[in-house]
């Protein structure tokens, strides 16, 4: 398979995590190359944003080894190849005095040291990074005036303005309107398609994952599938995943 | 020249409050905006204990203030990181804590001072030489850090986890923060009293905030609007002889009351 043959650009191996002595993940292990449209899924508890956690060095696994760009974990310092757009659902920043544009440029930090200015060329990054996610009429505009969908854009422009190599998303459709989520994933799709960014992308969804992913992850605790969509998503695996009695519904 | 100018003391009081008026706004939006406006108060009182401690001693008030309010910020934001204890019963915590100790400490002084009110409400008269200097000296630092890590600050008031995940320091980041708060309460009691520091630190940032401007733009109007208050406080304090921290808080307090109208004036 062509994909194969991609570099691995994150990879772990018999990763486990516990809070508190309850394991919250088993022995996980899979990698994610270049190009991939990665679409994790799995119940509530089941693991997904710990796992995230753990990629982004917030959380430190309790056992195993993740390699990020063929960099172990520890070794790793160019954070800014891993753009992350965080779960947006709750109202903190909504008061918060921050323009759109203040919130993009802080995707440059990771690639600027302690005490050094912008310059020309991070604002132009900047720039870019809005004008791709649509939202550079926004420029001026606080972001807690912005509707979910909007305000989903500027942390992907956030996100992008670090010229990521993987961009990860954690549920990044809670909170925007049906009308909005289609416009959504085509336009991750583009990035993926258009900008060559390997898109990791975290749903409780499973309809929208089958339908928009390349190749889907399914987590409860540990690795209970991973390949295509459509070989994947049938009644038994979400019986594993969910539970019984779960059904796909509205697959096309 | 203007009368009031004439007098030593005044000149020193200007000199001191305008320091204090821009690093108390600086420090105060970002406590604001991570809802830690408490957290001025607290070292506030933390800073009485210090001056309890300083008078009992008989050392520079100023210099103990600033050493047990620092001491206290560091406890304060261990206390808080560890997540035993919910934030806002840390400040609670340190807060009652501290106006104990003071009160501890007077009682075995044998009782309040005339000296010791200052303290509460802010004096005008009693700046010293040594006290302007180092006011003076400290808001500098405190400004020239703000300044210098500014895109860290607002990254990690933002945003802690994103800040973290992008690999900024934010744990240090925060210690630091809470530090440069300690001394900018501490070195702003002289003025504006123990009682009366947070409302300084609290109401020009709110005021800017009705604005509905980008953060730089608020901090810099919440700036503007603190040397207005300090400024004018300090006239009417002269003039009509009155308390100088309660007359620069009210008239922080009229310029909320009119940045409140002005945008209610502009919505209809």
């Amino acid at each position: 398979m062509r994909d194969k043959l991609a570099e691995p650009y994150i990879e772990l191996s018999n990763v486990s995590f516990s809070y508190d002595h309850t394991p919250v993940i088993e022995k996980l292990s899979f990698t994610v190359r270049k190009g991939e449209y990665l679409g994790i899924i799995g119940p509530n508890g089941g693991g997904k944003t710990t796992l995230i956690k753990i990629i982004l060095g917030l959380l430190h696994p309790t056992e195993g080894a993740v390699l990020l760009f063929g960099k172990d974990r520890h070794d790793f310092k160019e954070k800014h190849r891993i753009g992350y757009v965080p779960q947006r659902v709750t109202q903190a920043d909504r008061e918060f005095p921050a323009t759109v544009f203040e919130v993009v440029r802080t995707g440059r930090i990771p690639r600027l040291g302690f005490f050094q200015k912008f310059t020309a060329k991070d604002i132009e990054v900047v720039e870019r990074a809005m004008k791709i996610a649509g939202i550079e009429r926004y420029r001026d505009t606080l972001v807690g005036n912005l509707s979910g969908g909007e305000r989903q854009r500027v942390f992907i422009a956030r996100a992008l303005a670090s010229e990521p190599d993987v961009l990860i998303l954690d549920e990044p459709t809670v909170g925007v309107d049906i009308g909005a989520q289609k416009t959504f994933y085509e336009f991750l799709a583009s990035l993926n398609r258009d900008h060559n960014l390997t898109i990791i992308f975290i749903s409780h969804d499973v309809d929208a994952v089958s339908q928009e992913t390349k190749t889907v992850l399914c987590l409860n605790h540990t690795l209970v599938c991973h390949g295509l969509p459509r070989d994947l998503l049938n009644e038994h695996v979400l019986e594993r995943l969910y539970g019984k009695h779960s059904h796909l519904v509205n697959h096309k | 020249m203007l009368e009031i100018f004439q007098y030593d003391f005044m000149v020193r009081a200007f000199e001191a409050g305008i320091a204090i008026g821009i690093v108390a706004p600086l420090i105060g939006m970002f406590l604001v905006v991570r809802r830690y406006s408490l957290m001025a108060d607290t070292l506030a009182h933390v800073s009485f204990a210090g001056v309890a401690i300083g008078l009992f001693f008989k050392v520079n008030p100023v210099f103990t203030a600033i050493g047990l309010s620092v001491l206290a910020s560091f406890g304060i934001e261990a206390l808080r990181s560890s997540r035993r204890i919910f934030g806002e019963s840390v400040l609670a915590l340190f807060l009652s804590g501290s106006l104990a100790l003071a009160v501890i400490i007077l009682s075995l002084s044998k009782g309040f001072n005339a000296n010791l009110f200052s303290y509460l409400f802010g004096s005008i008269s009693t700046v010293s030489t040594t006290d302007l200097w180092v006011t003076v000296a400290l808001a500098v630092v405190v400004f020239l850090d703000i300044v210098l890590l500014y895109k860290e600050l607002f990254f990690a008031s933002f945003d802690p986890e994103l800040a973290q995940a992008s690999g900024l320091p934010v744990k240090a980041i925060n210690f630091m923060m809470v530090m440069l708060a300690a001394i900018a309460v501490a070195i702003s009691i002289r003025i504006v009293g123990v009682l009366l520091i947070g409302a300084l630190m609290v109401i020009p940032v709110i005021s800017a905030m009705q604005y509905g401007r980008g953060f730089l733009t608020t901090l810099v109007l919440s700036v503007i609007f603190s040397i207005t208050s300090v400024i004018a406080g300090l006239f009417a304090s002269y003039y009509f002889n009155l308390a100088s921290g309660g007359a620069i808080v009210m008239v922080a307090l009229l310029i909320f009351l009119f940045s409140l109208a002005f945008i209610k004036s502009g919505k209809e």
